[in-house]
């Protein structure tokens, strides 16, 4: 019986040897050629019509690694990290402020969201700059004394008014993270006699950030560009560099182009710390990690290799 | 013997449900006593009282002799602190009955974990402990596993490992094999028996009442918040004689 199945002469042993493998022909995906080609032909057109435009493209290669671009860029960076370390680290206390069985602190917690998310955060940095209104001096006793207007340097107005403003974003973000976990692991490790503050930092929070890192990725991009509102208060970042040299240089538009591409690459680069960081915070959440770009990238190569060699002795 | 855990007259309510109308029994040092009953009988929220998982609402619960979440002075009775609740958890291991395994750890940091952390143990000598642990409840070779690597059964056991790690004088479990596959029921159960053989105290409510009638020393069957009947489990299992233990034991035997 076996006889009249086997073909000819392959090896018995080769796994293919059972039922005969579906040669069927696929469904043709028409619609995705067409949309392909009506996708490429708009870009190009897009592209086109600004290398036609009245733009001295010539001018954003120039100027692209200029000194002070790059020092404005350095700025932009310093400024998004320090402001989101101060939304992380405030928005995970407001959120553990706000959750917990303390009236008075929740209350503070909840006033403090409502205030930083009501108010627009242009109008904070304009605030914040302009405090010596109220405050004429500032005054910590024997440590420091002077006046608010030397005190509040357009940095640390930026760094406030933005990081504190984070804070109350961050704090609904980690609200909703530590609510996430399942209240059988405050439980377990209650049970053996855990603190509240060792649960909440050992169990809690490491399975709280699961959820909490994919939103705070896009609040680090959002960041990155709300930086460029700090123009107003006089802080030389990306965007308010790009605007003086291309006033100077008499190329405006130009320099706009320029600082776009520098946030379009940054933000690229953030990204793809995100995706490490959320593969670090799944590990125990699912059986296997998922691939690194790099790795799946290797097995995309060795499985096209494969099927070519397989195709090539078929 | 002494007793280890005393209940007199404990109530419970969830709001207006009450759980638990009045329990009085008494647990003896190193006795492997069983709570049986069906389900909203209010075995596991008594169980969770012993521990202060749930705070009850009247009279008096004593665990080794001293008061459940209270202290008295005189004729007042005082709320205890957090940190004071926390120290005397420290003595008595819980055992859930969906596991409860930190699921970011590996099953021996799981438990190594209290110990570290609450006891200031070393972390090489806990990892040491754990690893003794493991061994015992036969799970030396998954040291390195996180819990979603491991099946029911052997997360159970971890657990039960993460328990003893703190040396409790008192094991609470709630339903430890209800979540399990049939024939994972098994190991979970010898490494309890050996556990009951060793000389803990142990408090179990189950189902499994083969478990009951072979390992148990006192066996309560609850129902509707009361106990209904209490006593040798080989004799209230195979001659009980309420007629509401009847029921249930007709039901499940």
């Amino acid at each position: 019986m076996t006889a009249d199945i086997d073909k000819t002469d392959g090896p018995a042993d080769t796994p293919s040897a059972g039922p005969e493998a579906i040669k069927a022909i696929p469904v043709r995906h028409y619609g995705r050629y067409v949309s392909a080609v009506i996708a490429i032909a708009a870009l190009g057109g897009v592209i086109y019509a600004f290398s036609q435009g009245r733009i001295n493209w010539g001018a954003i290669p120039d100027y692209f690694f200029n000194d002070r671009i790059l020092s404005g860029v350095g700025k932009t960076l310093l400024l998004t990290v320090l402001c989101m370390i101060i939304g992380v680290v405030g928005g995970i206390l407001l959120a553990v402020m706000r959750l917990s069985k303390n009236p008075v602190t929740s209350s503070i917690a909840w006033f403090y969201i409502w205030f930083f998310r009501g108010t627009p955060v242009l109008v904070q940095l304009i605030v914040w700059f302009n405090l010596g209104l109220v405050f004429e001096y500032i005054n910590l006793g024997p440590i420091y004394k002077d006046e608010w207007s030397q005190f509040m340097t357009p940095f640390l107005t930026a760094l406030l008014g933005l990081g504190l403003n984070e804070a109350a974003y961050m704090a609904e973000i980690c609200r909703a993270g530590l609510l996430s976990v399942d209240e059988g692991q405050t439980e377990a490790s209650q049970a053996l006699g855990m603190s509240h503050g060792k649960t909440l930092r050992r169990i809690v929070v490491p399975q709280a950030m699961r959820v909490i890192v994919p939103p705070t990725g896009n609040e680090v991009i959002n960041m990155l560009k709300t930086t460029s509102l700090v123009s107003v208060v006089q802080y030389s970042e990306l965007l308010r560099v790009a605007q003086d040299i291309g006033q100077t240089s008499g190329a405006p538009a130009e320099m706009l182009f320029l600082a776009a591409a520098w946030y379009l690459v940054l933000t690229s680069v953030f990204s793809v710390g995100q995706y490490y960081l959320e593969r670090y915070y799944a590990r125990g959440s699912s059986r296997s990690l998922p691939a690194t770009p790099f790795q799946k990238i290797r097995a995309n190569l060795l499985s096209l290799s494969n099927r070519s060699s397989a195709g090539g002795t078929a | 013997m002494t007793a280890m855990v005393k209940a007199e007259g404990v109530h419970k309510s969830f709001g207006l449900v009450e759980v638990l109308k009045g329990i009085d029994l008494e647990v003896k040092s190193g006795e492997v006593f069983c709570l049986i009953g069906p389900s909203g009988s209010g075995k596991s929220t008594f169980l969770r009282c012993i521990n202060h998982l749930e705070k009850i609402n009247a009279g008096r619960l004593y665990v080794d002799g001293e008061l459940v979440g209270y202290r008295q002075k005189g004729d007042k009775l005082y709320e205890l602190k957090d940190s004071e609740v926390a120290l005397k958890r420290r003595d008595i291991g819980m055992v859930f009955q969906r596991f409860n395994l930190f699921p970011h750890m590996t099953a021996v940091e799981n438990v190594m974990e209290a110990p570290v952390q609450v006891k200031g143990v070393s972390r090489a000598q806990a990892r040491e402990r754990a690893q003794d642990l493991l061994d015992r409840v036969g799970l030396a070779d998954k040291a390195g596993s996180y819990p979603s690597q491991l099946s029911g059964g052997q997360q159970q056991r971890v657990a039960i490992a993460r328990a003893l790690a703190m040396d409790p004088k008192l094991m609470l479990f709630d339903e430890p094999t209800s979540a399990l596959d049939p024939e994972l029921v098994g190991d979970v159960l010898d490494v309890m028996r050996d556990l009951a053989e060793s000389g803990m105290t142990m408090i179990v409510v189950t189902h499994e009442m083969g478990f009951a009638r072979e390992v148990g020393d006192s066996l309560v069957f609850m129902d509707g918040g009361v106990v209904v009947e209490s006593g040798d489990p080989r004799e209230v299992l195979t001659n009980p004689r309420h007629e509401r233990t009847q029921a249930f034991l007709s039901k499940v035997l």
